[in-house]
Order: C-alpha cells, then sequence, then structure tokens
C-alpha cells in the first residue's frame, strides 16, 4: 500500500508542481502590465527547493508506487542535475525576458512544468509513467519554442518541433506496446527478468527499435536528429539552453535503464551506428554554419554522438562514463546559451557568427567566458568536457570498441575547427561596423554564468567526486 | 493466439453488413422532398458560402481544445467512479489533487480572458 | 596542526596574487600591485615558518616521518575506474593525488624559496619601479612562486611536473620580458626549447617509474625502492635514474643542456636573482636529491651524476674566467656551482649537495641583487670593461656583495666555505677515493671560481674607474627597498653556514642531521650489500676528525686565497684600455674561453642547424630540409593527385549543383558550394515532412536491421 515515504520519493516533482501551479495562479492575478520577474524569482525558489528535495529524497532511497518509481543514486544524480539547470536557465532567463520584451509569467511555470516531466522520467521504472513523463516535459518545450509569439522564426521551431517530437513519441509508445505483448510487462525490472530468462523474440528487438526512435529524437541522435538545427534556431535562447540539456539528460537517463536496467538485447549496432553518423553529420554540418543557434544546434547533435559511445562501452564504466558526459555536457551548454542569449539583445538580432568579431575587445569578460565554454565543447584539459571525453573514450577502448573511437577522435579534431573559428573572431577580428551593442550583463545572469564556469572548471580540476558518484549510480543501475 | 481475433472480425464483419443495410433501408422508407437548406453541409452554424479553407478565429480551436480536455478528465472519473469503494479516502483524495490542478488551469484560462468571445 | 593540515594554502597564496594581477593588474596602481603581490608573498613565507615550525613538532612525535595531506583525488578515481598495466603484469590504479609533501628535505626548499623569494619581490619593487608593465612583471613573479612551491611541494612525479612545467613557463614569460628585444625574446625561446628536451627525459622517466613501480607517490615508491625486493644495478632504474637526471640538465643547467642559462641573463636582474640563481634551477637538484632512494640503487646513474657535475663545474667555471659582461659572470658561477651540486649528489653526499643549494641561494641571489644593483646605478651598464672605483659610490652595495664573494669563494668563516668543502671532502673520501679524481676537477674549479669573482670585485669596485663621463654624473646608491634586502642576505651568506658546521670543526652539523631522515635511511639496506655500503655510509660522518680533512681544508682555502691574489696582481690597477692576462700569456686559449668553447656554434652546426656544415645541413633545419625534399619529390605527386581528384569531384559537384539541386530542388539549396555542407543540405531543407520522412528512413533501417539479422 502507499505510504507516506511514497511521496518522499517524488518529492522533487511535488515542489516543483506545487511551484508550477503557484506561478501559474499568481499569472492569472496579476495585471496584465505588471512586471513578471517576482514569477521568476518564485521559480528560482521553486527550483532551489527541488534541489533541497533531491538532497533530502537521497536518504530514501528504494521503490514508490507499486514499483514505479525507483529512487537511488542514479536517479538523485539526474534529479539534481536537471533541477541545478533548470535553476540556471531560470537565472538567465530574466534579462533575456526583458530584452524581447516577452511579459509571460506563464515561461517560468512552463520551466517548472517540464522540469518535472524530465525529473520523473530519471526516477520512472515504468514504461508508461515513463512515456507520461516524457510527454510533461515535451509539452512545456513546445509551448517554450513558441515562446517568441511574434518572431516567425520561433512559431516554426514551436510546430516542427510538436509536429516532430509527436511523431516520435508515438514510435516511442509503440515500442512500449510492443515489448508489453513480448515478456507482459511495462515494469522495466520485470522485463529484465523475462528478457533474462526466454530467448529473444524479434518482437523484442523490434521494440527495442521503436523505443530507440523516441529516445533518439529526444537526445537528437541521427538520424533522428533532423529537426534539431530549425527547432534550435528559432527557439528562444534560453529555452534552447535548457532543451538542449535537461530533457537530454533525462532521455538519456530512459535510455540507460531500458538498455542496462532491462537488458534489452541486441542495441549494440544501432547505438553504434547511431554514434557514428550523429558525430559525423553534427560536426560536419557545423563547419558550414554561420548562425551560432544552429551551429550549436549542430554540436549538440555531435556531443548526443559522443554520449552513445559511452553507450555503446561496456557496462560498469560506460554508464558512469555516460553519466559524467551528461553532466558536463549540459553545464557547459547551458553556459553557452547563457551568453548567446544575453548577446543576442531584442529580437535576438544578434547571432550570426560575424556579430560575434571583436566581442573580445567590447566585452572581454563575456568573451572569456564563452571561450572557457567552448574550450570546454572542445575537450581542452582542466575542463569539464575534457575530462567527459576522456572517460567515454577510455571506457570505449577498454570495451575494444578502437574504430568507434578513431571515429570519435577524429570527429573531436574535426569539431575544435568551428569551435575556434568562434574564439578566432572575437579575439583576432575587428567587429563590423556598427558594431552590435552590448548591454551590461544583470546580476541574476552574470550568477548563472559564473556558476556554470566554475562548474565546467570544478569537473576539469576534481572530476573525482562527481565521477565516484556517478560510477555509485551505475553500480546500482545494473546490480 | 488467431482465436483471439474471431471477436474482432464478426465486430468488422457486423459493421460492413449493418451501415449498409440501415442506409438502404432508411433510403426505402424516408420521404424525399430535396430543399436548398436541408442540402446545405452543417458547418457550426457559419454559412458555408466561398472557399471552405478560409481563415477561422481562433478562438474556435482554444474552445475546441479546452473541450477535449475537460472531456478527457470525465474518461478519468470513470474508473475512480467504478472503483470509488475500494480506493476509499486514497482515491478520493487523490482525485480531488487530480481535479484542482485541472480547476487552476480553468482558472488561468478563464483569468487570461480565454473564455471571453472576441 | 592548523599550518600543517592547510599546506595547500602556501602555494595558493602567490596564485591569488597571479589571479588578481591577471584580471585586474591593468587597472590596479603600482603601489597596489605591490602590496599585493609582495604583500601575500610575505605572507606565504610566514605561513612557510609556521609550517615548518610546526612540522618539526609533528616529526618528532611521528618517528621522523614525512608529513602527506593530500587534498583531493586530482586525475583518476577513487573506484579504479582507470589504471594500466605494470611491468609486472599487475594491474595498478592511475591515480594522482593533488597532494603535499612535507619533510626536511621539501621543508628546506620551502623555506628558502619563499624567504628569498621574499627578500627578491621586495627588492623588485625599487627595481622595478620605473619600468613598464609593472603589474605584469609581479603577476609573473607570483605565478612563477606558485609553481615552484607546487614543485617543492608535489607529494608524487605528477604534481612535480606541474611545477616544474609551470617554472619553466614563467622562467619564459619572464626571460621574454622585455619582449620588444629581440635578443630577449630569442633568450626565452632558447630556454624553452632546450628545457623541453629535458623535459621529454624527465617524463619518461617519471612514466617508467610509474611503469615499473605502479605509483608515482613519492612515499610509496621511497618504501619500495628501500623494501630490499629491488636489486642495487637493476637496469631498469638505472634507465629510469639516467631519464630523471636528463630532466635536471635541461632544468639545472648541465652540460650539454647547460647553454640557456647564460642567455637567459636577458631577463630582468631581480628574475636572474630568483629564477636563475636561487630557486629554479635548483629544482633539477631537488628532484634528484628526492629520489635519492631510487639513485642510491643505480650506481652508474650516480657515477653519471657525479662526473658531469664535475664536468660542468669546471667547464662553466673557465668560461666564467673571462667574460665581461657581469651578470654572464655570474651565470656561468651559477652553472659552476650547480655542477658541484651534482658531483655532491653522485658521490652520495645528498645532504651536501642540498647543504650547497641552501648556502648557495643566498650568496648567489646576492650577488645577482647586487649586479643589479650596481646595473641600475650606472644606468643600465652591464659591461664590467665600463667600470671600476665604485667602492666608495654605492658603499652598501659594496660591502653586501663582498660577503658574497666570500662566501663563493669559500673563504672561512663565509657560508660557501662549509657547504663547498663538505662536498669536496666528500669527493676526496666517498666509496673510499673512488672518485678522487673528480677532487681533483673540483679543486680546480674552487680555485677559478675564487679568481673570477674577485675579478667581478676588482674591476667594479677597486680599479681605476672606466666609467663612461656622462654615467659617472648619475651614479648613486639603489633605494632602500633594494639594500635591506641586500643586507638580510648579506647576513645569511655570513651565518646560514654555521648550520652545517663539521664535526671536524667540533660543530654538530645540524643541517645534515636535520635531513637525516629523507637520506639515511638506504644505509640500512646498504648494509646487507658490503661494498656499497660505503657510498651512504660515507655521509655517516665519522666522529674523530680525519687529518686528511684538515689538510683538504686548508688545502682550499689556499685556492681561494691564490686566485683572490692572483686577480688582485692583474686587475688590481685595470685601468681603460688593461689587457687580460690570460690573453696575454695564451691568445689561443683565451679565443676559445671567451667564445665559450664555441659550444653554441657545434650546436648550431649540429643540432639546430642554423649553420651549414659545408653543404650538407644538420640538426633540426636539417631535417626540416631533408622532409621538404621528401615533400617536394615523393608527397606532391600524391597531393596533385588528389588535386586532380578534387577537380574531379568539382566537376561531379557542378553537375549535381546544376541538374539535381538546382534542378530539382529549387528553394531548398543555398549559395555555399563548400563540398561538405550537400550532407546538411540534403537532409535539413527545412519541410517538416521531409524531416519525418529522414525519421521513417531511420526507424526502417532499424526496425529491419533486427528483423532480419
Amino acid at each position: 500500500m502507499i505510504q507516506a515515504v511514497d511521496y518522499i520519493r517524488v518529492l522533487p516533482e511535488i515542489v516543483l508542481t506545487l511551484f508550477g501551479v503557484a506561478i501559474m495562479m499568481v499569472e492569472g492575478a496579476l495585471p496584465p502590465r505588471a512586471s513578471r520577474k517576482p514569477l521568476g524569482w518564485l521559480a528560482f525558489v521553486g527550483t532551489l527547493a527541488a534541489l533541497a528535495a533531491t538532497v533530502y529524497q537521497a536518504g530514501y532511497p528504494g521503490m514508490a508506487f507499486f514499483g514505479m518509481v525507483r529512487v537511488d543514486s542514479f536517479s538523485i544524480f539526474f534529479h539534481f542535475l536537471i533541477a541545478f539547470i533548470a535553476a540556471l536557465v531560470v537565472l538567465s532567463s530574466f534579462e533575456y525576458l526583458d530584452a524581447q520584451q516577452i511579459r509571460g509569467g506563464e515561461y517560468y511555470g512552463l520551466i517548472l512544468f517540464g522540469a518535472v516531466g524530465m525529473v520523473l522520467m530519471s526516477s520512472a521504472v515504468e514504461l508508461v509513467l515513463i512515456f507520461i513523463a516524457l510527454e510533461i516535459s515535451s509539452i512545456s518545450t513546445y509551448v517554450l519554442a513558441g515562446f517568441r509569439r511574434r518572431a516567425p522564426s520561433s512559431i516554426e521551431s514551436s510546430i516542427k518541433y510538436f509536429l516532430l517530437g509527436s511523431f516520435a513519441t508515438a514510435f516511442f509508445l509503440y515500442g512500449v506496446a510492443l515489448i508489453f505483448g513480448a515478456t507482459g510487462s511495462t515494469r522495466i525490472y520485470m522485463i529484465a527478468e523475462t528478457i533474462q530468462g526466454g530467448k529473444h523474440s524479434a518482437m523484442v528487438f523490434t521494440a527495442v527499435a521503436l523505443m530507440f526512435v523516441g529516445i533518439g529524437f529526444k537526445i537528437a541522435a541521427a538520424p533522428f536528429h533532423v529537426w534539431t538545427p530549425d527547432v534550435y534556431e528559432g527557439a528562444p535562447a534560453p529555452v534552447v539552453g535548457l532543451m538542449s540539456t535537461a530533457p537530454k539528460a533525462a532521455a538519456f537517463a530512459v535510455l540507460l535503464r531500458i538498455f542496462f536496467a532491462a537488458a534489452t538485447p541486441g542495441w549494440f549496432w544501432p547505438v553504434w551506428i547511431s554514434a557514428a553518423l550523429s558525430m559525423t553529420l553534427g560536426n560536419i554540418s557545423a563547419l558550414v554554419q554561420d548562425n551560432v543557434k544552429r551551429l550549436l544546434a549542430y554540436s549538440s547533435i555531435a556531443h548526443a554522438g559522443y554520449l552513445l559511445v559511452a553507450f555503446a562501452a561496456a557496462r560498469d564504466i560506460g554508464i558512469s562514463a555516460a553519466m559524467f558526459y551528461t553532466a558536463a555536457y549540459a553545464l557547459m551548454n547551458v553556459g553557452a546559451f547563457a551568453v548567446v542569449s544575453h548577446f543576442a539583445s531584442a529580437g535576438e538580432r544578434y547571432v550570426t557568427l560575424e556579430d560575434y568579431a571583436g566581442l573580445g575587445r567590447r566585452s572581454p569578460v563575456l568573451a572569456a567566458t564563452l571561450t572557457i565554454f567552448l574550450l570546454s565543447l572542445i575537450g581542452i584539459p582542466i575542463t569539464g568536457g575534457f575530462f567527459a571525453k576522456f572517460y567515454v573514450f577510455s571506457a570505449a577502448l577498454k570495451s575494444n570498441l578502437v574504430w568507434l573511437v578513431i571515429i570519435a577522435v577524429v570527429n573531436s579534431a574535426i569539431a575544435a575547427y568551428y569551435y575556434l573559428r568562434i574564439i578566432v573572431l572575437m579575439y583576432m577580428r575587428d567587429a563590423r561596423e556598427p558594431a552590435p551593442t552590448v548591454q551590461n550583463v544583470s546580476a541574476p545572469l552574470g550568477v548563472a554564468l559564473a556558476l556554470t564556469v566554475a562548474a565546467t572548471i570544478y569537473l576539469g580540476v576534481l572530476p573525482g567526486r562527481v565521477l565516484d558518484y556517478a560510477s555509485r549510480g551505475a553500480a546500482l543501475l545494473v546490480r | 493466439m488467431p482465436q483471439n481475433y474471431v471477436p474482432i472480425f464478426i465486430f468488422i464483419a457486423v459493421v460492413a453488413i449493418l451501415i449498409p443495410l440501415t442506409l438502404g433501408i432508411a433510403k426505402l422508407v424516408r420521404p424525399e422532398k430535396p430543399e436548398k437548406a436541408k442540402l446545405m453541409p452543417y458547418e457550426c452554424g457559419v454559412d458555408p458560402i466561398g472557399d471552405s479553407r478560409q481563415r477561422y478565429t481562433v478562438r474556435f480551436y482554444i474552445v475546441a481544445i479546452l473541450f477535449v480536455i475537460f472531456d478527457v478528465e470525465t474518461i478519468f472519473l470513470f474508473p475512480w467512479a467504478v472503483l470509488y469503494k475500494a480506493l476509499a479516502w486514497f482515491g478520493f483524495i487523490e482525485m480531488m489533487i487530480f481535479l484542482t490542478i485541472l480547476i487552476v488551469g480553468y482558472v488561468w484560462v478563464w483569468k487570461k480572458g480565454a473564455l471571453e468571445w472576441i | 596542526m592548523f599550518f600543517l593540515n592547510h599546506i595547500w594554502i602556501i602555494p595558493l597564496l602567490p596564485a591569488l596574487g597571479a589571479a588578481l594581477m591577471f584580471f585586474f593588474g591593468r587597472k590596479l596602481s603600482k603601489s597596489a600591485v605591490s602590496f599585493f603581490c609582495v604583500g601575500l608573498v610575505v605572507v606565504a613565507f610566514v605561513f612557510s615558518c609556521l609550517t615548518v615550525l610546526q612540522y618539526t613538532g609533528w616529526a618528532a612525535a611521528h618517528n621522523h616521518q614525512p608529513f602527506e595531506k593530500i587534498v583531493y583525488t586530482w586525475l583518476g578515481s577513487d573506484t579504479s575506474n582507470l589504471g594500466y598495466l605494470t611491468h609486472s603484469g599487475r594491474a595498478a590504479d592511475f591515480h594522482v593525488d593533488a597532494g603535499f609533501l612535507l619533510d626536511p628535505l621539501s621543508a628546506i626548499w620551502l623555506l628558502f624559496v619563499t624567504g628569498v623569494g621574499m627578500l627578491i619581490h621586495i627588492y623588485s619593487i625599487g627595481y622595478m619601479a620605473h619600468e613598464g608593465g609593472y603589474y605584469r612583471f609581479f603577476g609573473y613573479m607570483n605565478l612563477f612562486m606558485f609553481t615552484m612551491l607546487t614543485l617543492v611541494l608535489g607529494n608524487n612525479y605528477v604534481m612535480l611536473f606541474v611545477g616544474w612545467e609551470g617554472v619553466g613557463l614563467c622562467s619564459y614569460l619572464l626571460i621574454g620580458f622585455y619582449f620588444l628585444k629581440k635578443s630577449a625574446t630569442n633568450a626565452a625561446n632558447k630556454a624553452f626549447i632546450v628545457n623541453r628536451i629535458g623535459d621529454a627525459g624527465f617524463l619518461l622517466g617519471m612514466f617508467t617509474i610509474a611503469w615499473y613501480l605502479g605509483s608515482f607517490r613519492f612515499t610509496q615508491i621511497t618504501e619500495v625502492a628501500r623494501s630490499g625486493r629491488l636489486s642495487t644495478g637493476d637496469p631498469t632504474i638505472t634507465l629510469a635514474c639516467l631519464l630523471l637526471f636528463v630532466g635536471a640538465c635541461g632544468k639545472s643547467a648541465q652540460v650539454p643542456l647547460y647553454v640557456w642559462l647564460p642567455d637567459a641573463m636577458e631577463g630582468p636582474t631581480p628574475v636572474s636573482a630568483l629564477i636563475h640563481a636561487a630557486t629554479m634551477v635548483t629544482a633539477g637538484v631537488y628532484m634528484v636529491a628526492r629520489s635519492n632512494a631510487l639513485f642510491v640503487l643505480a650506481p652508474e646513474a650516480m657515477k653519471t651524476v657525479a662526473i658531469i657535475g664535475a664536468v660542468t663545474a669546471i667547464f662553466a667555471a673557465s668560461i666564467g674566467l673571462v667574460q665581461n659582461d657581469i651578470k654572464r659572470v655570474l651565470a656561468y658561477s651559477t652553472v659552476s656551482q650547480l655542477g658541484y651540486m651534482f658531483l655532491a649528489l653522485g658521490v652520495g653526499a645528498f645532504a651536501a649537495g642540498v647543504f650547497h643549494v641552501f648556502t648557495h641561494a643566498f650568496f648567489k641571489a646576492l650577488l645577482f641583487l647586487g649586479a643589479g644593483s650596481v646595473i641600475h646605478a650606472l644606468s643600465s651598464e652591464q659591461d664590467m670593461r665600463h667600470m671600476g672605483a665604485l667602492v666608495h659610490k654605492i658603499p652598501t652595495t659594496f660591502k653586501t656583495m663582498l660577503i658574497a664573494t666570500l662566501a663563493i669563494a669559500g673563504i672561512f668563516p663565509f657560508a660557501g666555505f662549509f657547504s663547498k668543502d663538505e662536498i669536496l671532502w666528500q669527493a676526496w673520501s666517498a666509496d673510499n677515493g673512488a672518485y678522487r679524481a673528480l677532487w681533483y676537477i673540483g679543486y680546480a674549479t674552487a680555485f677559478m671560481t675564487a679568481f673570477y669573482m674577485f675579478r667581478l670585485m676588482y674591476l667594479t669596485f677597486w680599479s681605476p674607474s672606466r666609467v663612461e663621463h656622462e654615467v659617472e654624473h648619475h651614479i648613486h646608491e639603489s633605494p632602500k627597498s633594494m639594500t635591506i634586502p641586500l643586507i638580510v642576505l648579506a647576513f645569511f651568506s655570513l651565518f646560514a653556514g654555521f648550520l652545517g658546521w663539521p664535526h671536524s670543526l667540533k660543530g654538530s652539523n645540524r643541517f645534515e642531521k636535520f635531513l637525516e631522515p629523507v637520506f639515511a635511511r638506504e644505509a640500512t639496506q646498504f648494509d646487507k650489500s658490503g661494498k656499497e655500503a660505503q657510498l651512504a655510509a660515507a655521509k655517516k660522518e665519522e666522529e674523530h676528525a680525519n687529518p686528511t680533512e684538515y689538510f683538504l681544508m686548508i688545502l682550499s682555502l689556499g685556492a681561494a686565497f691564490a686566485g683572490w691574489g692572483l686577480a688582485k696582481r692583474s686587475y688590481g690597477k685595470a685601468a681603460e684600455g688593461y689587457t687580460e692576462p690570460i690573453a696575454a700569456t695564451a691568445p689561443p686559449a683565451y679565443r676559445v674561453l671567451y667564445n665559450k668553447w664555441y659550444v653554441d656554434e657545434a650546436y648550431d652546426y649540429l643540432f639546430t642547424g642554423r649553420r651549414k656544415l659545408g653543404p650538407v645541413r644538420l640538426g633540426a633545419m636539417g631535417a626540416g630540409e631533408a622532409a621538404w625534399a621528401v615533400d617536394a619529390n615523393f608527397v606532391d605527386g600524391g597531393v596533385n593527385g588528389a588535386g586532380w581528384t578534387t577537380r574531379a569531384l568539382a566537376k561531379l559537384s557542378v553537375w549535381w549543383d546544376t541538374w539535381i539541386i538546382d534542378g530539382l530542388l529549387v528553394n531548398g539549396i543555398a549559395y555555399s558550394t563548400r563540398p561538405l555542407s550537400w550532407l546538411t543540405r540534403m537532409i535539413q531543407w527545412g519541410l517538416v515532412q521531409w524531416y519525418a520522412l529522414v525519421m521513417v528512413a531511420g526507424i526502417l533501417g532499424f526496425v529491419l536491421y533486427y528483423i532480419f539479422r
């Protein structure tokens, strides 16, 4: 039966929902002309409360709600990461919404609701619940993508994301149905028992393929990545910061659970191919982009590829490497998009590479910050990106995936080119006339940037602690 | 396995037979007095004049979506109603939470003026 | 225990200063810059003193163990995620901590690095007052202090290597401080490149050790080395020690990698004093001393160290005899003294070598700072031919420099006497006199040292004035901030030697006693292996004085005074246009020495390839030319082939572009011709239905794979 501890095991979800609901109510009560900043702060407090709830929850591991939710080091890791990302995105949104003259408190509510879905995705161990969580997070992000209502590109982005997203989740659901048909259960740990016992019918394999489609869409892995550049280009920049990181992290958590906890068979070659394709397509396409948001979109595809390399590696070290990579990638990408959103100014005018020329002289601190994130994305030592790549590659090498590692390393080299191009532009070119004006960084955004820089460097200098935590989560996951 | 599908096949067969049958019988029985208003297609009370691909006011969609949401809500209410006794207080409280969240949405929609026509 | 437990704060203090300068230096006033940078180093010094004080208390209670403080796991993880196979096939963790090690050895380095560093920082306030890039200078200096302290305090080879590379970088930055001067940037590059050669050796040595013994940590390695499981003369250990010594040769300017140090004098004088005399160049000595447990297992490597040290000592001293640039004389003297230190290490007298590092830090820093003061007084004149008769014009500088000169010449009771004499005695007596040949070299060097140092003193201070006329008016004593460090250093040059007052002179040699826990323990291991025991036991001073020792002492004092006297006779009255005595007696020898044995030229012929050997060019540039020839003759064929292929591909692309892209998909494709973008553009043309189709293709692929696998 349901006990009080069950509620503790979904405490972050409850907290986030309550705050989201409160924001929606206050939004309705506020006069239309009033500032929406207080709502933002409310949302920020909500994310902090969710972080606190996560920490509290860590003391109560176990199953809840008839074995549908499972709290363990693995889900705590992702809860914490997602809540942290949400907090950062809220912080970096204040100034952006002002600059874009968007006055809608729902924005903050939707971030929280999205976070509810993502948090639930990482702790749910029942496929239908996972699907519902996936939908909760997706629908929020669909709306958020279209939040620059006056910009056609934003609407386009929202519609495309919605259409293709529902298309992909339908496949996921189909996969869930098939696996239910094949194993008679939708509980991941029961599926594992059935699968380990019997022999695998074609139905199980097909189910895995279909579920991989749904998740592959979320993490923007090739060949289900096609929506990414268009959507990222149009969506508001802080939202891109959110949806290129948090839902990806959650989706990776789901994928890890499906592949490893449920011990589904036959995922190796599709993941291998998808990893190789994502890295190659992502990086090669990024080479020719002029728009920074598009460029980062392709970069995020490529990073999904690196992450899948960790999946293809052996279980024990591959999972922890993937978890570490998710965290490192999320932090640096949120930071990068925070800088992009600040620099974009009203109407997201300045988002081409041209606009970044000479930024190093006009706004040295901002440029230095972006440089740190880009260096981390390349994978230069003393940034989190370095160790993330290092762990993933070494995990893959240990599993003798020599060819995949070669592809990955070649891709890293290619990737360095387009990231460095931005750095070169910022520091070695003069700005075009008239130079885009750079506003002063507001305090909340400053805090968000400082946090992301600190976290990126922290992961690069002291990776041990986070990696250890990830290893523990990984060990629990495979049992 | 195949025998599980037998009811479905029966159902399809029944549909395939029944619909032409009823339409056919109606054709035979009813009086036929066509006039202009009767032959016009029904489009939510709006005059069906001109191209059907015209632009509607967005409020139709908003109302339609709201309808769907609260319609689906009732679907959730049915199983609860069936098992009302068994679920007891726990079920009652859970359902109230569910309804509260929906009502919050409703209030928000109301406050935002989505229910105002014009 | 507070200071001991927070030992990691010591390197962070100057790091904070460097970070402040990096971010805000440009906006800070000169006084603010000096306040932060010098202040932080002073705090670091005080902190270090308290830490060492606490350590002595702690060590007394803990059987004189080294103190280790591990702050966090730096590389690798606690869960054995990363590993490698050692030589024996055992899996070892790749595990490196950000850990700090304090034992008597690092305590000595810690004290004189922060102490001398502090004095030089104070001195720099005055010396650099009128220079541009004030904040940059102090930022680099603080960065240097940070990396040097990391080097000294790290508890494993990797940390040491980080510091090692860091000091190399700072040295590079500071040699090239006047980066508008071509010679300065050249010298900086030379220093960096030569050091890289050494570093490669160090890296290989470090990896060899890790591969062979399965750890990077000093305490663990020492434990294994002293456990008696490894045999003396183990070839792998010998190889590792030799490789480490290659690194030491680079950093500590030993033959054949010493060439960068004289050129490094292009940097500001405080830099020469701090980095290229007192601290950084002793890093090699530190590293070898730190690895003493391994070195005693490799007698062949020890022999190499001793011989290279002795050769360097006399070789550099011989060049120093005839140089005219005041800083260059000191630079060669530094190289020569470093040779002494390695000589001591090589004969197994680790404590004596470290003692010489300690005393040398004071008097050599003092000499450089004094030279800086002279240069400062003479409006940047560095050529001793244009100096003279400064004795009354800059009295403080003179007095302090005289003390330093007496110290380096080894005259009783100045600091150098004790340390140098100890080394010579060890060279004489170690291993039953097996190294006695090296004693003769060391003895000759001692004489040369006295000669060139007093030559410097006579030419600068006592001989008739040869100063140019317009400079003469501006001669002035340096400001207080410069003279006070000189006085403090002079005090130590006088008295620091008393710490190592030998038993033979009724002293107690407290210095050696202090270091005993670091070096003495191998003696137990050697007791088992007979003859070699002498190597270490030689260091175990006999309690009764040996008559030979007194005799040698008097002999080396005689050499010092003889050098002094000869210098006085030759340069005491050196007026304008004086002649060098060596040039007068043996012109060819003078030419060879003056041109530094033509080593730079030889390197140009052999290694850099800047000069041709007949029609042939050797060395790096020769290799470059050879590669170019291969490139032109063979590779270009391939390149042309690739070019042809590219052209063919381009034709194809034009066709594709005209007929397929423009023809079929008119609106989809934009303007770029970069072939790589095809792929993107093929997939990404914005139509949502098409996207869905691409996804469906993917799904079909995956599902088909599963069905037909």
